[in-house]
C-alpha cells in the first residue's frame, strides 16, 4: 500500500487505485477488523457497506449482482440500497454504510 | 289471449339418461309440463362417479348433477322414492306403487338397469351386494368399517372400480374373474395383462379363471367356494358381473321388449307416444351400458319430441375409460384382432404403455390404449367414422418413423375433434359448446368454462382436453392475455427479447435493456443473467461474457454456502476416478482444512467449506478440470458399470458417458443439465430422471429427454432409438443445442419439453435432417470457444486478486 498517500487523507484509508475496481463487481477489504464490501456502479459512483448480509442467516454481500445503486444479495436475493443500506420491500433490514470518495485515482474509505 | 295448454311429459326414471334428455328438451322448448318419477330417494346424481365416492375423493353431494332447486326452477314435478308399476298405453296413464295416477301426452321410459346378481347358492346371505346405486355404495362404506376381507365377483370395469374403492377403504380385496383376462370385453390380452400388473401394484389381488360354486357362512357370507374346490375368505362380496336392462315396466305394460325395451332410431317404443332411452332401451339389437350412447340417444329423442328435424340414432361406437387413478385405459370399436385385420401395435414395458390400432381394408376399426391415452379422442373419432389410415394419421398416432412413441402436439388432436363430440362425459358437454362459450363470452380459464358450461365440474377427467381446447381456440390470444415479461423489469417475453437481439443486432445486456426500454435500466438478478445467456447463445465466441451479470456461483466458479465459504467439485468424467486423483483430493482437503468431503448424487466428490481466498490455490493444486457443479451447464453424466465389467451390460456406458461429458462440458445452458448413460435396460444410472437419459440395448441406444428427479419430478420421454455411437452423439448434440436456443433461462428440460412439445423436438432434432445438421454445427461451433474456468482464473492475476482476495490496506496513524 502507498503509505505516503494514507497519511495524506485525514480519517480516511486509501483502499486501492481506481483501475483496480471493476464495474459492478464488489471487492472486499478488511479495515479495522471489519469486512467492507466496495462497489463501483456503471456510472462510476462508489459505495461501501459492511460485508455482512442483513438476513438472519448472515453471509457476505460483496458477490451481489449490482444494478444502478442497488444490489441483489448473493445468498437470498434481497434488494439493498447501497446509498442508505436499507433492504427493499418485501424484506427489511439495514446494512451499515461508509463514506467513500475518489481522490487522485485513489479510492478512499472513511470509517468514522 | 289464452296460453295454450302445455303438453304433459312424464318421465319414468330420475337417472342420468332421463334427466339429460329433459335438459336437452328444456333447451329446445318450454311447451311441456314435466313430471318425473324416481325410485331412489335422491335427485339426479352421476352414477358413473360412485367409484369416486367409494374411493373417498368425492362426497355424495359432489356427484349430484341436478339438485332439488333445479327441478323447482324448471317447474318440474319430482316424485322420489316412487316406482311406476304400470303404463296404461290406451288411456295414456301411469300408475305408481303408491296408487297415484298420472296422465301423459308423451311418456319417456328411462329406468336404466340393475346389477346382474348371479343365482349362486348362498348369495342370499347378508353381505352380498351389487354396485349400482348410492345404497350399494353406502353398504360398501359400512362394510369396510367392520370387515377385513372382501371379494369382488367380476373383473370388468365396474368390478375393478369397486375393488379399488374397497382397497382404498382398507379392505383385503380379491377380484374373482371367470375369464383369464380382465376387462376382456374392452381390452386385448396384452393390455389386460398390463392392467392386472398395475392393479396388483395398487394392492388388488386376483383369482383368475375361477367360477364361484357357493357362498358359505352363517347369517352372513364368510367365504367363497370355487368350482375347482378352492376357497377364499370373504366377509363381504360385491357382485359386479354385469347389468341387466330394467325393462320390467315394458313387460308389465304390453310394450315390446327383448333384452331391453325395443326402440327404433327415434327412440320410439311399440306404444304410441312412449319412448325409451338409456340402458333400459334396446336399439338395433344392442343394449348400452355406458354413458356416451345415452347422451347421443337423448339428443335425438329431444329433437324428435320437439318436432325438430333430426337424423335418427344410428347406434354408438362405445369406448371405455377406467376410472382408477393412475390407470389409464381406453378402447374403442373392434379390439381383438382377427385374420381380416391389419394390426399396428407398440408396447413399451419400461414406460408401461401399450397402443394398438386395428385396420380392416385400411380403415381404422378399433383401438386399445394403456398407460398413455392422449390419442383417445382422435382414435374414437377415427373408429366412429371408419377413417382411412394415412401416413399423416400414422405419424400422429405412432410417431413419425415408428421409433419415437407418444410425441405429438396435443392441440392437434383437439383440432381434429368433431364439433358434436362429447368432451365432458359427466355433463354431456360437446366440443362445440365449449368452443362457443370461449368465443362468445371471452373465457380464458378452465374455471370460467366450468362455471359457464359445467364441463370439468364433475369428475374432472376431461380437464386436460378442456385445457387443450382452450389453448387451441385462443391460440396466440391465450398467450397475450396471460402475457408477462421475463421479470418485472420488462413486459417482453424471451422470444421477443431474442428476436429483437437478432433483428437489431444488440450486443450487451446494457444495450438490450436500453433499446428495449427496460423499466429498470440495469435490470435485476433475474433478467441480467438471462439476457447475458441469450447473448452468449446468439453470438458464440463474440459475446464477451459479462461476469457482472452472472450469479455469484458462476462468477466465482464455485458454490457459495451460507457462511460465505464455497464448495469445489472437480470433474470425474462418467463418475470414474483414479487412485491418483483420489489421493490428490485427499491431500488438498487436508492442506486447506476442508470441513467435509461429500459424495454427490451425481457420482463425484464435493469439497465443502473452502475459504474464498483459498479457491484458486485449491484449483491449482487439484489440477483437475472444473466439475461445473455451480453452473447452468452440463453437470454430471451418471453411468452404470456397463459392458466393460457388468455381466448384463450390452453397451460401454462408462466409456460413452465419459466421452459425452468431455465433449459437451463447459457449455452454457438455460439451466443445469444432467445426463445418464446405461449399459442395458436395467437402467441402473436412472436415465428416466435426467435431462438426457441414454439406455443401451443390444443393437444401439434409446434416448430419453426431459426427465427430472428434483423439485418437480418428471419421467423422461423416449425421443428415439439410434444404432451407432455417432448417431447418439449427434442426437444428443442436436437436442442440447435446440434446448440452448429455445429454452427460457432457468427453464429445465422437463418444463421445456412440455412447453415446446416432444413432437416438435423430435422433428427438429431427429426427423428433419437439415435442422439436425444445423443444430449439430451450431453446437460444435460454440464448443470451440469453451475453456476451463479454473485455469482461466489462475492465468488472470487481476481477476484472481479482485474477486478472491480480501485486501488489507494499511490504516494511517491518527
Amino acid at each position: 500500500m502507498n503509505h505516503e498517500l494514507n497519511t495524506l487523507t485525514a480519517n480516511g484509508v486509501a483502499l486501492d487505485s481506481l483501475d483496480r475496481f471493476p464495474s459492478r463487481i464488489g471487492r472486499v477489504f478488511l479495515v479495522d477488523d471489519t469486512e467492507i464490501a466496495v462497489f463501483r456502479t456503471s456510472d462510476n459512483e462508489f459505495y461501501a457497506i459492511e460485508n455482512r448480509n442483513p438476513h438472519p442467516k448472515g453471509g457476505p454481500l460483496a458477490e451481489a449482482i449490482v444494478s444502478g445503486r442497488y444490489i441483489y444479495d448473493p445468498l437470498y436475493d434481497w434488494k439493498i440500497d447501497l446509498q442508505t443500506g436499507f433492504v427493499q420491500e418485501p424484506d427489511s433490514g439495514q446494512v451499515q454504510t461508509f463514506r467513500i470518495e475518489v481522490r487522485d485515482d485513489q479510492v478512499i474509505l472513511f470509517t468514522k | 289471449m289464452t296460453t295454450p295448454a302445455k303438453e304433459k311429459l312424464v318421465v319414468i326414471g330420475n337417472g342420468m339418461a332421463g334427466i339429460n334428455t329433459v335438459e336437452q328438451i328444456l333447451k329446445l322448448t318450454d311447451r311441456f309440463e314435466i313430471t318425473v318419477f324416481g325410485s331412489e330417494p335422491h335427485p339426479n346424481y352421476n352414477r358413473i362417479m360412485l367409484s369416486y365416492v367409494l374411493e373417498g375423493s368425492k362426497t355424495m353431494e359432489d356427484i349430484v348433477i341436478n339438485d332439488w332447486n333445479w327441478y323447482k326452477e324448471n317447474g318440474i314435478t319430482l316424485h322420489t322414492g316412487t316406482t311406476v308399476t304400470k303404463i296404461d298405453t290406451a288411456s295414456k296413464t301411469v300408475l305408481t306403487d303408491g296408487g297415484h295416477n298420472e296422465s301423459y301426452d308423451k311418456l319417456l321410459i328411462a329406468t336404466g338397469s340393475n346389477s346382474l346378481m348371479l343365482p349362486i347358492p348362498g348369495s342370499e346371505r347378508e353381505g352380498v351386494v351389487g354396485f349400482r346405486d348410492i345404497a350399494d355404495c353406502d353398504q360398501m362404506l359400512e362394510a369396510a368399517k367392520q370387515y377385513k376381507t372382501a371379494a369382488v365377483i367380476g373383473g370388468g370395469l365396474l368390478g375393478l372400480e369397486a375393488a379399488k374403492g374397497l382397497v382404498g377403504l382398507g379392505m383385503d380385496v380379491t377380484v374373482v374373474h371367470l375369464m383369464n383376462d380382465l376387462m376382456e370385453r374392452q381390452l386385448d390380452s396384452q393390455a389386460s395383462a398390463m392392467l392386472k400388473a398395475e392393479l396388483e401394484r395398487q394392492g388388488i389381488k386376483f383369482a383368475m379363471g375361477k367360477s364361484t360354486a357357493e357362498m358359505q357362512g352363517d347369517h352372513r357370507v364368510r367365504k367363497l367356494v370355487f368350482t375347482d374346490g378352492e376357497e377364499l375368505d370373504a366377509e363381504f362380496v360385491v357382485m359386479a358381473v354385469g347389468i341387466r336392462p330394467n325393462k320390467q315396466i315394458g313387460d308389465a305394460s304390453g310394450i315390446e321388449t327383448n333384452r331391453g325395451i325395443l326402440v327404433d332410431d327415434f327412440m320410439r317404443t311399440s306404444a304410441p307416444d312412449v319412448y325409451a332411452v338409456g340402458e333400459c332401451a334396446e336399439h338395433r339389437g344392442v343394449c348400452y351400458g355406458l354413458v356416451a350412447p345415452l347422451f347421443e340417444q337423448g339428443n335425438v329423442l329431444a329433437k324428435h319430441i320437439c318436432a325438430i328435424d333430426t337424423d335418427g340414432y344410428a347406434g354408438s361406437i362405445t369406448s371405455t375409460k377406467l376410472k382408477i387413478s393412475g390407470v389409464d385405459v381406453f378402447s374403442a370399436g373392434e379390439f381383438i384382432e382377427g385374420p381380416q385385420h391389419t394390426v399396428i401395435a407398440a408396447k413399451d414395458e419400461w414406460k408401461r404403455t401399450y397402443k394398438k390400432v386395428l385396420l380392416e381394408n385400411n380403415k381404422i376399426v378399433g383401438a386399445v390404449l394403456f398407460g398413455d391415452v392422449t390419442e383417445s379422442a382422435s382414435l374414437q373419432k377415427y373408429v366412429r367414422e371408419g377413417t382411412e389410415m394415412t401416413d399423416e394419421i400414422y405419424g400422429d398416432l405412432m410417431g413419425t418413423g415408428g421409433h419415437c412413441g407418444g410425441g405429438k402436439s396435443k392441440t392437434a388432436a383437439v383440432e381434429k375433434m368433431a364439433d358434436d363430440e362429447i368432451v365432458c362425459g359427466c355433463k354431456g358437454v360437446t366440443k362445440k359448446v365449449i368452443v362457443d362459450a370461449i368465443n362468445e363470452k371471452g373465457l380464458t380459464t378452465v374455471d370460467e368454462i366450468k362455471a359457464c358450461t359445467g364441463a370439468t365440474g364433475s369428475c374432472g377427467g376431461c380437464k386436460p382436453v378442456v385445457e387443450q381446447i382452450l389453448s387451441y381456440v385462443l391460440g396466440d390470444g391465450f398467450k397475450k392475455t396471460a402475457k408477462t415479461g421475463i421479470c418485472a423489469c420488462t413486459p417482453l417475453s424471451r422470444q421477443e427479447i431474442v428476436a429483437s437481439i437478432k433483428e437489431k443486432g444488440l450486443r450487451t445486456t446494457k444495450e438490450v435493456m436500453h433499446v428495449l426500454e427496460w423499466h429498470n435500466p440495469e435490470g435485476c438478478s433475474k433478467c441480467r443473467p438471462a439476457v447475458n445467456y441469450y447473448l452468449g447463445v446468439i453470438y458464440p465466441g463474440e459475446h464477451k461474457d459479462e461476469k457482472e451479470s452472472r450469479f455469484v456461483n458462476e462468477r466465482m466458479n464455485a458454490n457459495i454456502q451460507k457462511d460465505g465459504s464455497y464448495t469445489v467439485v472437480p470433474r470425474m468424467y462418467g463418475g470414474v476416478t483414479t487412485p491418483e486423483d483420489l489421493k490428490k483430493i485427499a491431500d488438498v482437503s487436508v492442506k486447506y482444512g476442508i470441513k467435509a468431503v461429500k459424495v454427490t448424487g451425481g457420482q463425484r466428490l464435493d469439497l465443502i467449506g473452502v475459504q474464498k481466498e483459498d479457491l484458486p490455490k485449491v484449483w491449482e493444486e487439484l489440477d483437475m478440470p472444473s466439475g461445473y457443479a455451480y453452473a447452468k451447464s452440463l453437470r454430471t453424466v451418471k453411468t452404470c458399470v456397463g459392458s466393460q465389467y457388468c455381466r448384463f451390460g450390452t453397451q460401454d456406458s462408462m466409456g460413452v458417458g465419459a466421452m459425452l461429458e468431455q465433449k459437451f462440458e463447459r457449455l452454457d445452458f438455460p439451466a443445469k443439465f444432467k445426463m445418464a448413460v446405461n449399459g442395458c435396460p436395467r437402467n441402473c444410472a436412472e436415465a428416466c430422471t435426467k435431462d438426457i437419459g441414454i439406455v443401451g440395448n443390444d443393437g444401439g441406444w434409446e434416448i430419453f429427454i426431459g426427465g427430472n428427479g428434483g423439485i418437480k419430478a418428471r419421467l423422461a420421454d423416449s425421443l428415439c432409438k439410434v444404432k451407432t455411437d455417432q448417431e447418439l452423439t449427434d442426437t444428443v448434440a442436436a437436442v442440447m443445442q435446440y434446448y440452448r436456443e429455445t429454452g427460457n433461462y432457468l427453464e429445465r428440460t422437463s418444463e421445456w419439453v412440455e412447453r415446446i412439445g416432444l413432437e416438435d423436438i423430435y422433428n427438429k432434432t431427429v426427423a428433419d435432417a437439415e435442422s439436425r445438421k444445423a443444430l449439430v454445427e451450431s453446437i460444435e461451433h460454440a464448443l470451440t470457444f469453451v475453456e476451463d474456468p479454473w485455469k482461466k482464473v489462475l492465468n488472470d492475476k487481476k481477476t484472481r486478486s479482485e474477486l478472491f482476495e480480501t485486501a488489507k490496506p494499511a490504516v494511517p496513524q491518527a
